[in-house]
C-alpha cells in the first residue's frame, strides 16, 4: 500500500469515532480510502465531509472537546488555513491525530513535496512527528493516539510524511492484526468534556493575569511527553518488533561527518552513507522522527563526537539565518556545548528530487569541514539553478 | 405562544456575566436557556457574548459551554453533533450555537452554510445588533443603510453605509433547513416559542434575532426592548417563521408606526435627519418598505404601506 492507505488503514484499526476532513493533494487518498470504509460499513466512525480545512480542524475541536476519538488529514494550504485552528487545538488540549502529506506552499503554486507547510506552522503547541516512509507513518500514526490521549500529555499529534514520495509511493507494509492494535491504542478516556452532566466551560477568555499561565502548562505537557513517547515506542515495539524513538543514528558510532535530516530523505542518505562508508569515509547520517518536542539532549549525544555535520532543511525561512530544523540544531549546539561544526543545506523544495548525488556532494563537504576546512557559507541551496 | 409560568426559574445564563446596562445579546442569551428543555451544550461565537460572559476564572454559564473562535462556530457544533451521535446521545441533547451578526453574516457564513447542507442536529442563534460591537462598532453585512459606524462614519459627503442588510434567512431557507425564524427579544414569547420549534426539529434550524445594542445604536439604555419592539411595529424588522420553505408572518402590522419613531431615538441614524442627507433617509425608508413588502407577499399577504414618506424634513 501507499503512505497515504497506510495511515488511512491505521486510523481505521485506532477505532476512531469521528474523522473530519478536507481533500487536498496528496493526502487526499486518506480520507478516499478512509471513505470506503464507512461506505462499506468497515467502520463505526461518523464522517464529516466539511467544505474547508478550517472547518475540518474546528468540527475536529468540537468532537474532541465532546470526548472522542478524532482523525483528520490535510497538506500545504490546507495546514495554512488550520493555521489558527490548529493553536486551537493545542489550547484546548484536544489529542487529535492528524496526518500531514506534506507539500510546497503556494506561491508559485505546487503540489509536491517539500516540509514549508508543517515548518510554517511549527510553533503550533503540536507534537511533530516525521515518517521516512508508508511503514512508519502507518506505525507513528498508530502510536500518535496513545500519546496524544494519555492524560500527562493531552496534546493534538500530527504524523509528516513527504507528499508523493511516501504519499503515493507503493511500498510493502506490515500491518497488525486488528485486535493487536485494539488493544494497544485503548479507548479514550477523557478527563474533562462536554458532558450536561457536569457542566464546564471550555475556551473562557484569560486576560493578562491569567493567559501566561495557561500557556506555561502547554509548555509543561510538551515537557511530559518524551517520556510518554518512549513508554509507547517500547510497547509498540514488543508487540510489533520494530523500533521507535526520538531519533535514528545510522553508522553514528565513529561518525566524522554526517547528515542530519527528517523524511523520505534520510532513505537516499543512508544509502549514500553506505557507499562511502565502503571507500572508508567515517560518515552516518541522524534521521530526526520527532521534531517537537525538540530531542536537544538526545541530538547532542548522538553528535557529541561528531567533527561536522550538514543539516538539510526542505523549507526556508525567509531572512533566518537557518532553515527551521538547523536553528533549533545550533541552538542544541549552545546549550549543550558539543562542538560539532554545523552548516545548513536547502533542498528539495517543491518536489525538486534530491539526488544520490547531492547528499553524497554534502558529506563531502561535512569531511571537509571535519578535516578542518572553515565554514565559508553557513546556508546553501543544493540542486538549484544558479 | 408560552406563558411565563411554563418558563424555568433556573437561570442557566447566570447573573455575574459583564454584559452593558441594557445589553440585547445578554436578554436573548438568557431567554434562549430559558427556552431550552433539554440539557444543552452551547458553542459561542468570539463576540460581546463570549468575552463578557467567560472571563476566567468567571463563567455565567451553567450548561456546557465552549468558545473556540469567530468564524467556525457552526463547524464546531457539527463536530459536537457528530461526537454525541456517536456516543448514542444525539436525541438527548440541544447543541446551540451563538454568533453575533459578525460572526454569522460575514466571517462565519461559510462554515454555518457547510453545517446546514450536512444537516446536523443543532440550532443556530444569530443574534443581531447590526454592526460588530464587540471591536467598537464596526460596520457589518447585517447594518443597515445609512447606519453610522465607525468604519461607516456620517461623513460629510458619505452619511453612513452604503449598502443593504443582506438576506440571513434567505440564505438559509436556500439551504432547505426546515425552520428558519425571526424573531427580537421584545417578544419574549414569540422567540421562546420559536426557539423550542427550531430545537426540536431532527436536523439544522436558525433563528435570526435582533437585539439592540445601546452603545452601538446610541440610545438611552432603558429603551433597548422600546426599540426592539419598535423596529418589529414599523416594519422594520419583520416577524416570520418558514417551515419547510413556506414564509409565515409571526406578527402582523396592519397599521404601521412611522419609521422615523424607531429611527430618532437612534445616534447611528442621527445625520439621516438633515435637509442635506433627505435622499438617504428616503433611500433606507425605501429599503425597508421593499423588504417589508418581499417579506409580506413570501408569507403569502398583502403588504400594507410602512409608512409615508415625511412630509416636512425632519430636524
Amino acid at each position: 500500500m501507499n503512505g497515504d492507505e497506510a495511515v488511512a488503514f491505521a486510523a481505521k484499526q485506532a477505532q476512531v469515532d469521528v474523522v473530519a476532513a478536507y481533500p487536498i493533494t496528496p493526502q487526499t487518498i486518506i480520507v478516499e480510502r478512509f471513505s470506503d470504509y464507512v461506505a462499506n460499513g468497515e467502520v463505526d466512525t461518523q464522517y464529516i465531509c466539511v467544505e474547508s480545512e478550517h472547518s475540518a480542524l474546528s468540527a475536529c475541536v468540537g468532537s474532541s472537546l465532546a470526548g472522542s476519538r478524532v482523525f483528520t488529514a490535510t497538506s500545504s494550504q490546507g495546514l495554512a488555513l488550520m493555521h489558527e485552528v490548529l493553536y486551537l487545538a493545542s489550547g484546548l488540549r484536544t489529542p487529535i491525530v492528524m496526518a500531514v502529506a506534506n507539500r510546497a506552499l503556494s506561491a508559485p503554486i505546487n503540489i509536491h513535496n517539500d516540509h514549508s507547510d508543517m515548518m510554517g506552522s511549527r510553533d503550533c503547541g503540536w507534537i511533530q512527528i516525521y515518517a521516512e516512509n508508508a511503514q512508519e507513518a502507518y506505525d507513528w500514526t498508530l502510536q500518535a493516539f496513545r500519546i496524544a490521549e494519555d492524560h500527562k500529555v493531552s496534546l493534538p499529534v500530527t504524523v509528516n510524511l513527504d507528499g508523493f514520495t511516501i504519499s503515493h509511493a507503493m511500498e510493502g507494509v506490515a500491518v497488525l492484526e486488528d485486535s493487536e492494535v485494539s488493544d494497544f491504542v485503548g479507548k479514550r478516556d477523557p478527563t474533562y468534556k462536554l458532558d450536561t452532566t457536569k457542566p464546564m466551560t471550555f475556551g473562557a477568555l484569560a486576560l493578562p493575569d491569567y493567559y501566561s499561565e495557561f500557556k506555561r502548562q502547554q509548555v509543561e505537557a510538551m515537557k511530559n511527553a518524551p517520556p510518554v513517547i518512549a513508554s509507547v515506542n517500547d510497547e509498540f515495539e514488543r508487540m510489533s518488533g520494530r523500533q521507535y524513538s526520538e531519533l535514528s543514528a545510522f553508522n553514528m558510532e565513529d561518525a566524522d561527518a554526517a547528515v542530519l535530516c527528517m523524511g523520505s530523505v534520510a532513505g537516499t542518505a543512508r544509502a549514500v552513507a553506505a557507499e562511502l562508508r565502503k571507500q572508508g569515509k567515517r560518515v552516518g547520517v541522524l534521521k530526526l522522527w520527532q521534531y517537537r518536542p525538540f530531542p536537544t539532549r538526545e541530538i547532542a549525544e548522538a553528535l557529541s563526537k561528531v567533527k561536522s555535520i550538514g543539516v538539510v532543511d526542505r523549507a526556508v525561512s525567509f531572512g533566518a539565518p537557518y532553515g527551521a530544523l538547523c536553528s533549533d540544531i545550533a541552538a542544541a549546539k549552545v546549550l549543550t556545548g558539543i562542538q560539532t561544526k554545523i552548516f545548513n543545506i536547502i533542498c528539495g523544495l517543491g518536489g525538486r528530487d534530491v539526488r544520490p548525488a547531492d547528499i553524497e556532494g554534502i558529506f563531502e563537504r561535512a569531511l571537509r569541514h571535519a578535516d578542518g576546512a572553515p565554514i565559508d557559507d553557513s546556508l546553501t541551496f543544493v540542486g538549484v539553478r544558479p | 405562544m408560552v406563558t411565563l409560568k411554563e418558563l424555568s426559574t433556573q437561570e442557566f445564563f447566570g447573573p455575574g456575566h459583564r454584559m452593558c446596562t441594557g445589553c440585547g445579546p445578554a436578554a436573548m442569551a438568557r431567554m434562549t436557556m430559558k427556552a431550552l428543555q433539554k440539557p444543552a451544550i452551547v458553542v459561542n461565537a468570539t463576540g460581546c457574548l463570549e468575552v463578557a460572559s467567560t472571563i476566567y476564572p468567571d463563567t455565567a454559564w451553567k450548561v456546557p459551554w465552549v468558545h473556540t473562535l469567530f468564524e467556525n462556530t457552526a463547524a464546531v457544533a457539527s463536530g459536537i453533533e457528530a461526537s454525541l451521535r456517536k456516543q448514542g446521545k444525539g436525541d438527548t441533547v440541544d447543541i446551540v450555537a451563538f454568533g453575533g451578526d459578525g460572526g454569522t453574516f460575514d466571517i462565519g457564513i461559510q462554515a454555518l452554510s457547510g453545517a446546514l447542507e450536512r444537516r446536523h442536529d443543532f440550532t443556530y442563534i444569530c443574534y443581531d445588533n447590526e454592526a460588530y460591537m464587540n471591536t467598537g462598532i464596526q460596520r457589518s453585512g447585517a447594518t443597515p443603510y445609512g447606519a453610522a459606524t465607525t468604519t461607516t462614519p456620517a461623513g460629510s459627503k458619505i452619511p453612513g453605509k452604503t449598502d443593504a442588510k443582506k438576506d440571513l434567512i434567505g440564505i438559509c431557507v436556500a439551504h432547505g433547513v426546515e425552520y428558519a425564524a425571526t424573531a427580537s427579544i421584545a417578544f419574549w414569547n414569540d422567540y421562546i416559542t420559536k426557539v423550542r420549534r427550531a430545537t426540536a426539529i431532527k436536523g439544522p434550524a436558525v433563528i435570526h434575532v435582533l437585539a439592540p445594542c445601546p452603545l452601538g445604536w446610541r440610545f438611552e439604555t432603558s429603551e433597548t426592548i422600546k426599540l426592539a419592539k419598535l423596529a418589529v411595529q414599523t416594519n422594520y424588522f419583520p416577524l416570520y417563521e418558514v417551515e419547510n420553505g413556506k414564509y409565515k408572518l409571526s406578527m402582523k402590522t396592519p397599521k404601521p408606526t412611522p419609521l422615523e419613531e424607531f429611527l430618532k431615538p437612534q445616534g447611528r441614524f442621527r445625520h439621516l435627519f438633515v435637509p442635506e442627507f433627505s435622499k438617504n433617509l428616503e433611500e433606507l425608508r425605501r429599503q425597508v418598505e421593499s423588504n417589508w413588502s418581499r417579506i409580506a407577499q413570501l408569507c403569502g399577504e398583502t403588504p400594507v404601506q410602512t409608512s409615508p414618506p415625511s412630509s416636512q424634513p425632519a430636524r
